[in-house]
């Protein structure tokens, strides 16, 4: 590539810029290329990045790179290239219609306070579609969808970045001599920048509106609107601050790829019971331990060397209603993972009665139900299946309470006691071998409680 | 050795073994414990991985990351998918590479999020304005899991293409026991029909195509009509231009017909013309006597498997093909599982069990014109199909 010093930025084989006649977007181009002439940024490492409208043609008459992205989603893009590479000099150029479509990327990107610039072409309506107003058109404008005069009140665009956090927020006007400078200022602020740049559309805002380089002048005064640099902070570009801690995480941690996701390694070394496949349902309540009990169950399996599969269902608010757990232990790999008929249903609280209802209408004499006696007391249970009572109230000694939270876990103890799947050493081996110490001491304790019921 | 995780998990291995480097997500059930993984591991490894504000900021991250030379991954479930839609749209016409999982839920809009379905099976097809081609590779097991994102981001790389993995809540939320080494996971092919099905070529991911330094880049210069340009990041040696516009070879918006019409006959021949490279199956044709094909694909692949292997213990002689990729879909393997053998019967009823209303049966109606009776075993009832349910539509009973 060519090398400095750059008299320009424009790309002279595409040129003539295709603005109308008087159109800001002009004066917007010239003041960009004047203030990356002022910085001298080598054009490989600018990027352009643009969307839908008018202004979004600008970008094939600069040689920088350029990205021409959907309509409001430039931010999103300049965002993703400056995560890539926060070496980048990313600048956004939108319209005032890329403000309403984009706006919740706008706010974010501000917030974030991501290291890019963005510029905002603003002539008060669609120029491309046919002169719509957009969030950031005049209260009262006369536009082709506001013909009675626009009822909504436009957004502050620079006040709301301005809160959001953004690093640097300017306003401004083309008919501003110093517009080259200030945007030079955007461009070289570290954090997120904007600039909100008031323009003329001559096909239209303009004819609509009486609207004037006079006019532009009376509604700053007037409307309230401040101009100048509104706010410059120096707080932390979000980028850097990316790479900064994945930098200081990779230093931390040598752990990498697959082996950083290693989970608990399982070498079959006690004896398991079965010949075939055997189905386990655990029925409980969310928050009650159901899906950790099911899952020591299929560890205690690959344990003794069978293939296990563990199926869960459970309400999105995870701690409230029903907790379901299918079991499924084989010999052989398992495919379908679904239970239709269980071996053993256990049944801990009434939350999940209702779900194990179909399963235990299904189940036949020589299956085994457990459930608890509380349950069955207060209502009966329709099965074929021969009904083990649970009486949790019998594990009761001076420093251990059945509870909800360990229901489940001592249910699965129960059935692996009386059932024999494989040998219980595997289940408290599943326990001490993958749990946090703390939790895997109290569910030990839970375990060796198993054998009063 | 033996390890007992989920499809989701082992998705997030076959990124991290693929090269991943660029993550943006925005949680939903049941997509996203692969946010929370890649947002954990990513930084660890001193990578980039962002939750977006939303799904649109997340797949625009993705696309400006992909651009300036990231290896670049998301995953979202159906109404993520909706939103991600304009954005795949740009993917496929800027020609990124970035692979896209799609843990399908019950819908259609909010549906039931932990509820299993299939129901997106076409969705991620024609999620495009404009109807491009796309690729979509759809595992059934954990290790097909594993096996297949390895593979969308070779895919990815090979075809400069946006490529799905369409799970579902069942294959990625439902533990599963797997074999795996000292080195992690064990890296075999999981697919029959298809290529780079040796090992160790289907477990790695192949490096981006990139321009030289030196030459003069045209980003858009593709040597033939179904071949791709290679690449310049953003940064790079080159200046790139990236369009969401129907473009010339420079990246410049252009209404010249014949420009135009060599762009869009490239987005389709590059993946149309390389079917067969792309299509993925699992075939089980050994019963030479069959008269029955149960096709299948994602979880319920899994009801299939047990079918199959209660028909054959009851003496009913079965074929199984699993579609390890929807789109295209594996007909070379279709076909081949149709094949008469010598003295044999022949198939003469085709089973096809989905979990929606028969959106990849009608694909397969649409093959075999006739020749044989298709028929569809669905539900939409947020249950699974039982071996049961496919072995009566079989008359396997």
């Amino acid at each position: 590539m060519s090398e400095g010093p750059f008299a320009t930025y424009m790309n002279p084989s595409t040129m003539p810029l295709p603005f109308c006649p008087g159109c800001g977007h002009r004066t917007i181009v010239q003041t960009l290329d004047q203030a990356l002439v002022s910085l001298q940024w080598s054009p490989q490492s600018v990027v352009l990045v643009t969307d839908i409208g008018c202004i979004g043609l600008a970008d094939s008459y600069f040689r920088t790179n350029a990205f021409h992205g959907l309509h409001g989603r430039s931010i999103t893009y300049a965002t993703g290239i400056k995560l890539a590479n926060p070496d980048l000099h990313v600048v956004v150029l939108i319209g005032d219609g890329g403000c309403g479509i984009g706006g919740n990327h706008l706010l974010n990107a501000a917030r974030r306070n991501v290291g890019i610039c963005v510029l905002v072409a603003n002539n008060f309506n669609f120029g491309m579609t046919g002169g719509e107003h957009s969030v950031l058109t005049p209260h009262g404008a006369i536009t082709s969808t506001t013909r009675g005069g626009n009822p909504e009140r436009p957004l502050d665009v620079c006040a709301t970045v301005g809160v959001c956090g953004a690093g640097f927020v300017a306003r401004s006007t083309v008919f501003d001599r110093q517009l080259p400078d200030l945007i030079a200022r955007a461009l070289r602020h570290q954090g997120f920048s904007l600039v909100d740049i008031w323009e003329l559309c001559t096909a239209y805002y303009s004819p609509n509106n009486r609207f004037n380089k006079r006019a532009m002048f009376e509604l700053l005064e007037y409307g309230g609107w401040a101009t100048g640099v509104l706010d410059e902070n120096d707080r932390p570009e979000y980028a850097h601050t990316l790479r900064q801690q994945a930098m200081s995480a990779a230093g931390r941690d040598g752990k990498a790829g697959q082996k950083g996701m290693r989970g608990h390694l399982f070498e079959p070394r006690f004896a398991a019971h079965i010949d075939g496949r055997f189905k386990v349902v655990i029925a409980g309540a969310a928050g009650g331990k159901v899906r950790s009990a099911g899952h020591l169950l299929g560890q205690g399996g690959l344990l003794s060397g069978l293939y296990a599969t563990q199926r869960d269902d459970y309400p999105v608010t995870v701690m409230a209603g029903h907790s379901v757990c299918e079991v499924v232990l084989d010999t052989e790999p398992i495919g379908y993972t679904g239970i239709v008929r269980p071996n053993v249903l256990v049944l801990v609280a009434e939350e999940g009665r209702a779900r194990a209802m179909p399963w235990l209408a299904a189940m036949a004499a020589e299956d085994r139900a457990y459930i608890a006696q509380d349950l069955l007391n207060a209502r009966a249970v329709d099965t074929q299946a021969q009904v083990v009572p649970l009486d949790f109230g019998s594990c009761q000694r001076k420093d251990f309470r059945a509870t909800r939270r360990n229901r489940a876990i001592l249910g699965v103890a129960a059935v692996l006691r009386r059932e024999g799947i494989y040998a219980f050493e595997a289940l408290e081996a599943a326990v001490r071998e993958t749990q946090r110490p703390e939790v895997a001491t109290a569910n030990l304790e839970v375990l060796k409680a198993s054998a009063a019921l | 050795m033996r390890e007992f995780i989920d499809g989701n998990t082992a998705i997030v291995r076959g990124a991290l073994e693929a090269g991943c480097d660029f993550f943006a997500g925005y949680p939903i059930t049941p997509a996203t414990s692969i946010l929370l993984d890649m947002m954990r591991e990513l930084p660890r490894l001193g990578r980039t991985a962002i939750q977006g504000e939303d799904e649109i900021a997340s797949l625009g991250f993705c696309i400006g990351a992909a651009m300036t030379g990231r290896r670049t991954f998301t995953a979202t479930s159906g109404p993520g998918i909706s939103l991600y839609s304009e954005n795949i749209g740009l993917a496929v016409m800027g020609e990124v590479p970035l692979v896209i999982v799609d843990v399908q839920r019950m819908g259609p809009a909010t549906g039931a999020a932990t509820t299993a379905a299939q129901g997106d099976a076409q969705f991620v097809r024609w999620c495009t304005s404009g109807g491009f081609p796309m690729i979509v590779l759809c595992p059934a097991t954990v290790s097909d899991c594993y096996a297949l994102t390895v593979r969308a981001f070779d895919l990815a790389e090979r075809f400069r293409s946006p490529v799905f993995l369409l799970t579902d809540k069942e294959v990625a939320t439902t533990m599963d026991t797997v074999e795996v080494s000292a080195d992690g996971m064990v890296p075999y092919p999981t697919w029959t029909h298809g290529e780079r099905n040796e090992v160790p070529a289907a477990l790695s991911a192949r490096e981006r195509n990139m321009a030289r330094a030196e030459c003069t880049f045209a980003p858009c210069d593709y040597p033939s009509l179904d071949e791709n340009a290679p690449m310049s990041p953003f940064g790079g040696p080159h200046l790139v231009r990236f369009t969401t516009s129907t473009h010339d070879e420079h990246g410049y918006l252009t209404r010249d017909p014949a420009k135009v019409d060599r762009l869009n006959t490239h987005l389709v021949a590059k993946i149309e013309q390389h079917r067969e490279e792309i299509a993925l199956a699992r075939l089980d044709a050994s019963d030479a006597e069959a008269r029955v094909l149960l096709v299948s694909y994602g979880i319920s692949a899994r009801a299939v498997e047990e079918a199959v292997r209660q028909a054959r213990t009851h003496g009913h002689p079965v074929r199984a093909l699993t579609l390890l990729s929807l789109w295209p879909l594996p007909e070379a393997a279709l076909f081949e599982a149709l094949q008469r053998v010598e003295n044999g019967p022949g198939i003469e009823r085709i089973v096809v069990a989905e979990l929606n209303d028969g959106q990849i049966r009608r694909e397969i109606e649409r093959l075999v014109c006739g020749r044989q009776e298709v028929v569809g075993v669905h539900r939409l009832d947020g249950e699974l199909i039982t071996p049961q349910q496919i072995l009566e539509k079989g008359g396997l009973l």
